[in-house]
């Protein structure tokens, strides 16, 4: 590599390319692993039981709320299509 | 995904030029199906290329559902290849520049990547400028003697 390969021009210009994502996205992705986990017990509850099913099915954003999460578009669909 | 958010932000929006909802839907899936895969990605020098390969894969499908498969007019043919690969430099330079710790990080990453001016910077830290100016010179130095240690064939052809 030539010695000025890495000069300062360069550098400040890759750092100026990494600019901070969104903090409202950075902080849902944060939440994914527990909102994964919140839909695998509400799957798994729905299945052992038919009834609740049936409630979840109807109601999914309420369900959501009640299991203290916030029922957001992405999520509800997410919730959706692992139940179809 | 501190490590990472950036760059998949930036594939998204600066190689792939998504729209912002579409670049979100990409971000959030990224790092979805990172998490799912965590248990199988403990070699810390896959998870790079991992991410890059998904975050580009998941723009592209982007990009062909919503018909939108030609580069735009303003894009030259290989552009996107193009910048893929500095924004690729780019995490190269700025886990280089995490590497450093406080102060030099801060300061870096204050200044030319959040677009704080030198006042600014120097408000909060009770510094004239031109000490913040010297403390940044001084700590690009230091990073650019960081990379050059690493000597681990990290800067690609593209470094000019």
């Amino acid at each position: 590599m030539s010695e000025n390969a890495w000069n300062e021009e360069r550098l400040a210009g890759l750092l100026r390319m990494l600019k901070p994502a969104p903090q409202g996205w950075v902080e849902a992705a944060a939440k994914l692993p527990r909102f994964r986990a919140v839909l695998d017990d509400l799957v798994e509850r729905a299945e052992a039981d038919a009834a609740f099913r049936a409630a979840l099915i109807a109601d999914l954003e309420a369900v959501l709320a009640r299991e203290g999460v916030e029922p957001t578009p992405r999520l509800v669909a997410a919730l959706r299509s692992r139940l179809a | 995904m501190e490590r990472f958010s950036r760059y998949v932000f930036a594939i998204a929006v600066q190689g792939f030029r998504l729209s912002e909802h579409d670049a979100e839907d990409v971000f959030q899936e990224v790092f979805a199906r990172t998490y799912e895969r965590l248990d199988k990605l403990r070699d810390d020098s896959a998870v790079r290329p991992w991410i890059a390969q998904l975050t580009r894969n998941l723009c592209v499908d982007r990009l062909r559902e919503t018909a939108r498969v030609e580069p735009a007019e303003d894009v030259e043919p290989g552009a996107t290849d193009e910048t893929l690969a500095e924004l690729d430099l780019a995490l190269t330079v700025r886990e280089a520049l995490e590497s450093l710790g406080e102060p030099c990080s801060g300061l870096l990453d204050r200044f030319f990547c959040r677009d704080e001016s030198y006042r600014t910077i120097g408000e909060g830290l009770e510094l004239p400028p031109g000490t913040i100016a010297s403390r940044i010179s001084r700590c690009l130095v230091k990073m650019r003697e960081r990379l050059e240690g690493r000597n681990d064939g990290a800067a690609p052809s593209g470094v000019r």
